[in-house]
């Protein structure tokens, strides 16, 4: 195919995937963003495809519908809740994919050595030169500083690929529940990932200065090794940050792939990516009052001094006295958290709504940003359930509707409405920003006991004179309750 | 066991300590009930009620005294009753065991256990059997409908062809849960309501009710009332002038006064006196529910209403709740079925007097043939300290002025800096890497760029479908394979390339495909209502 075509068409997708992420930011411009990245994405197939030197066409035309119907079948078949877990599996699969590509590059650019050699001393191409095509061509056209360039974009690219893929990988088990969810760390903690990480220059040393293959897997291997460990240091609430992070490495994955081939639709992409996880990441450390680094470095901060004494006690309440002021209520706030999604209650919580509202009630959910495990996880749970998005508020818009609301649920949440957060300044989650429902005139808490939440920080709000705790799976209590609200 | 309730004996006493709907409920505690003929008719309740609710109901006293294993009441038991106990059977009732040392000891002589519902602590978790409080709530509202019974005008303001009628102006001495009941009645019925306590703490609790706090100019610092668990103390005399003058001030504003105050263990202190009465409109009127210790009212008459020489009205009525009998006796029945709830750990109809327990010990004043009066002090707090409050300073005009130009200068260095220092950067890399390779550099900065301008307006509600679509976005890797699967030549090395780019095209298209698929079908579950 032409190059202007190529070009062209490269253009066109580059645009259709800014105008693809930007249309995300309301949720009917979001149903056409779709179809945008869709059509950017088989304009690019499509026309590199048809590009020169490929082949292998009967071979890639069966990757790609095998890779299709996995794909479709995981689209129609996973659970909403389960949606963390399927991101994290995607990423990994970029990062593998970025790994694949940057070894094959090494494999070609050491079929093609020769050539750079000859024209690097005579100053013209040998003839072996046209008998290449396509991505061998472009390596083989390469000076010796062109090369060296490539081969520091190639060694990074598998080393970003291969944290992302065993992070993902690890991050996929601890969501999945396959691994334990807890912060762990091998004895030496991070100077391992450190040392780890000092080996890995030191090898890209090695191969700039001549060293083959052996380098770039050695190099893979630690780069494994950093993603497991990594992710196996953090934990619990943090997932959502770590979830947005791995999603913004498959993105410089991607974009250090393009640089080692040459291809600008590709940085472009991975770009965009890229940066998108950064403001993830970064919204997620926000709403935590975090740094990046603690979270990276796993674990809550530590205390600076005795916390807060928590007075009083837990007073629990059956459904028939959630129900009653419930009927009474005028207006009423849900928070849903992580327990939501572990109980499954979002259809009991979508129902309950339902009723209330037909009752003419004014009912309203209030989403903290890191609720969940994964950036705006409760929205889509809320979605799935029939929640009507416009009553679906985030923290910001509906903190200063407390005082007047006459009851607050909180379904499974914890640390996100920990009044701790602004009352005790040594609490380890002083200053994050919570979800100040303790000041509605009443709180339900549903709560499966009487443990801390992940952070391990008691929650002073179950003491409070006008929390009631509704003890048991959300689920169960929310189907209870349901019959008594008439 | 058998719960049963005589008939009050007390002249004048119309409550009943059993309801037919409590009696309903204490069944579900595996109890059963028994009543004497003719205990609820003045609150309200026929016999054939009770029947119908499951009761028991026996001819006289001495039969419920003989069946019942737990006696209740609701005025404290009068000697004749306490006689009529036995060893080992429960009284709960209103007991005041402080003034009735003598009952007291009867009660133990007799064996008996009595748990008194005026001993209730006053933490939360004993709200549901805090019968005091119950039966001030009533009080509260009672008086002011007596004051409005005798009171010769509204208490709303009207404007009416046949001329304009001027609001009453209600004060209200003492803001506990019978002042705060008042206050609610008061302003619900229309009338401009003023209201004082000692415990500044309690201005919130009043403004939320409508009222206005009368606030004192003094410096002193006041006793929190969370260390006499909620109740008001006894105040300094300078204190007690500058309240008083603040009342003379009052007095010739106010049409109705209604006082409420009382400090534990003590008289009622008096807050309204005699040269205040005179000072008062002609058809004022005063409602003292302090009149049982004593009045706040310098001139109350206990259990009457006198008039004043000047025409002021004064209530000094000890009976407000008896006065309501249908509503008192509901809830202290319900008092009391909290109490014995508790008392049921189980639910199978066995007691379980468990003198561990802070609300169950603090109750209890004999048991055991040992007086158990007083308890000791409850293991947790009952009220939180209170913190001062700092209000946040409202910010004039230029200072918020002044804010923005700071922060807008703050944003422009912030971007100024950072494109000064990207492009100090991008100088650096250029200044060693070929051309080739800036000119795929300039466009991933560029692209960077764009991502974190489109990205900053994606909503957060649909931070979960962009994770999804940036994950098949970003199988756009796939071109790389694509670029690479023919490269290889026909060598071992071509082998690998081959199966490694096929590897790659086949999970990199899982990406694209399911990445798209599962975005749409999010985004297809947002809807409107």
């Amino acid at each position: 195919m032409d190059y202007a075509l190529i070009s062209a068409a490269y253009i066109a997708a580059a645009i259709l995937f800014i105008l693809c992420l930007g249309g995300l930011s309301g949720q009917e411009s979001a149903k056409r963003a779709v179809w945008y990245g869709i059509a950017g994405m088989a304009m690019a197939v499509f026309a590199t495809v048809l590009g020169e030197g490929v082949g292998y066409y009967p071979l890639i035309g069966i990757a790609i519908v095998a890779g299709s119907v996995l794909g479709w079948y995981l689209a129609k078949t996973v659970e909403m809740t389960s949606m963390p877990q399927l991101v994290a599996a995607l990423h990994s699969f970029v990062g593998l994919a970025a790994v694949f590509i940057g070894i094959n590059t090494h494999i070609v650019l050491g079929q093609v050595w020769p050539i750079i050699e000859v024209h690097d001393a005579t100053g013209s191409l040998p003839p072996d030169y046209a008998t290449l095509t396509g991505f061998a061509a472009i390596v083989a056209h390469k000076t010796l500083t062109e090369v060296a360039i490539l081969k520091v974009e190639t060694f990074l690219g598998v080393f970003i690929g291969a944290v992302t893929f065993t992070g993902s990988v690890i991050a996929f088990g601890k969501l999945a529940g396959k691994v334990d969810g807890k912060a762990k760390k091998l004895p030496g903690g991070h100077a391992l990932n450190a040392v780890a990480a000092a080996a890995s220059l030191l090898l890209l040393v090695l191969y700039m200065n001549g060293a083959g293959m052996w380098a770039l897997l050695l190099m893979t291997l630690f780069a494994l090794f950093i993603g497991y460990h990594l992710i196996m240091g953090i934990g619990g609430a943090d997932m959502p940050v770590v979830v947005s992070m791995l999603n913004s490495y498959s993105g410089w994955a991607a974009s250090a792939i393009g640089f080692s081939l040459g291809n600008d639709l590709l940085i472009v992409t991975g770009a965009l990516v890229g940066s998108s996880g950064a403001i993830l990441s970064y919204i997620m450390c926000k709403a935590m009052n975090r740094s990046f680094v603690s979270v990276i470095l796993g674990g809550f901060g530590g205390t600076t001094g005795p916390a807060m004494e928590v007075t009083g006690e837990q007073i629990a309440i059956d459904a028939e006295g959630v129900a009653a002021a419930l009927n009474d209520a005028d207006s009423v706030i849900i928070i849903p958290g992580y327990g939501m999604a572990v109980a499954q209650a979002q259809q009991s919580v979508s129902e309950l709504t339902r009723k209330l509202r037909a009752k003419g009630k004014k009912v309203r959910f209030a989403i903290h940003p890191v609720a969940g495990r994964l950036p705006g996880h409760m929205n889509v749970l809320l979605a799935e359930a029939k929640v009507p998005y416009d009553i679906v508020l985030e923290m910001d818009e509906i903190n200063e509707d407390f005082p007047e609301t006459d009851v607050a649920i909180v379904i499974g949440s914890n640390d996100i409405v920990n009044p701790a957060a602004q009352e005790d300044p040594n609490s380890p989650i002083a200053g994050m920003p919570v979800l100040e429902c303790w000041k509605a005139k009443q709180v339900f808490v549903s709560k499966r006991g009487q443990g801390t939440g992940y952070s391990g920080i008691e929650n002073p709000l179950f003491y409070k004179e006008n929390t009631r705790m509704f003890y048991g799976d959300a689920k169960k209590s929310l189907d209870a309750l349901l019959p008594m609200i008439e | 066991m058998k719960i049963g309730a005589p008939r009050e004996i007390f002249e004048g006493e119309n409550r009943v300590a059993l309801t037919p709907d409590s009696a309903v409920q204490l069944g579900k505690l595996g109890h059963s009930c028994v009543v004497e003929s003719g205990a609820g008719a003045k609150a309200g309740f026929s016999d054939a009620a009770y029947a119908q609710a499951g009761v028991e109901v026996l001819a006289d006293a001495a039969a419920v005294f003989a069946a019942a294993d737990v006696v209740v009441k609701v005025r404290g038991p009068e000697p004749s009753e306490v006689a009529q106990l036995r060893q080992g059977q429960t009284l709960i009732s209103f007991f005041w065991p402080a003034q009735n040392a003598e009952l007291l000891e009867q009660a133990r002589e007799r064996g008996a256990t009595v748990v008194a519902m005026d001993m209730v602590p006053r933490i939360s978790r004993a709200q549901k059997m805090d019968a005091l409080s119950s039966m001030a709530n009533i009080a509260g509202y009672r008086a002011v409908i007596e004051a409005g019974n005798n009171f010769g005008r509204f208490f709303t303001g009207q404007v009416t062809a046949a001329g304009k009628v001027p609001p009453a102006k209600v004060l209200i001495v003492g803001a506990g849960v019978a002042g705060l009941a008042a206050i609610g009645t008061s302003t619900s019925l229309g009338a401009i309501t003023l209201a004082f306590d000692v415990r500044p703490e309690v201005a919130e609790q009043i403004e939320s009710m409508g009222a206005e706090f009368v606030y004192l100019d003094f410096a002193e610092n006041q006793t929190d009332g969370a260390a006499t668990g909620g109740y008001a103390a006894p105040s300094s005399p300078e204190f007690r002038e500058a309240q008083l003058k603040k009342f003379r001030e009052l007095a010739p504003e106010v049409d109705i006064v209604i006082t409420t105050a009382l400090i534990p263990g003590r008289p009622a202190p008096k807050l309204w006196t005699e040269d205040m009465v005179q000072m008062m409109k002609p058809g004022s009127v005063i409602v003292d529910l302090a009149a049982e210790r004593g009045g706040n009212c310098d001139l109350t008459v206990p259990d009457q209403k006198i008039v004043t020489e000047n025409g002021v009205t004064i209530v000094g009525y000890t009976d407000f709740p008896s006065r309501m009998a249908a509503q008192a006796s509901t809830l202290y029945a319900t008092n009391i079925r909290h109490m014995l709830t508790d008392l049921t750990p189980k639910k199978d109809g066995v007691i379980d007097h468990n003198m561990e327990d802070d609300v169950i010990r603090g109750a209890t004043v004999t048991k055991d043939s040992a007086i158990t009066y007083p308890p000791p002090p409850p293991k947790v707090q009952a009220i939180a300290a209170q913190k001062p409050k700092e209000k946040a300073r409202e910010l004039t005009p230029e200072e918020r002025r002044a804010q923005e130009v700071a922060a807008f200068r703050k944003q422009t260095t912030q971007q100024v800096g950072l494109l000064a220092i990207g492009t100090a950067l991008l100088l650096l890399v250029g200044s060693v890497a070929p051309a080739s390779f800036m000119a795929h550099f300039v466009v991933f900065v560029l692209a960077c760029f764009v991502g974190f301008q489109v990205i900053w307006n994606v909503s957060h509600s649909l931070h979960t479908p962009l994770m999804a679509v940036t994950n098949a976005v970003s199988g756009i890797i796939i071109l790389g394979s694509l670029l690479q699967i023919g490269a290889g030549g026909t060598g071992l090395g071509g082998l690998v390339i081959v199966v490694l780019s096929t590897l790659s095209i086949l999970i990199a298209s899982i990406n694209i495909v399911g990445g798209f698929l599962v975005t749409r079908r999010m985004l297809a579950m947002f809807q409107k209502s």
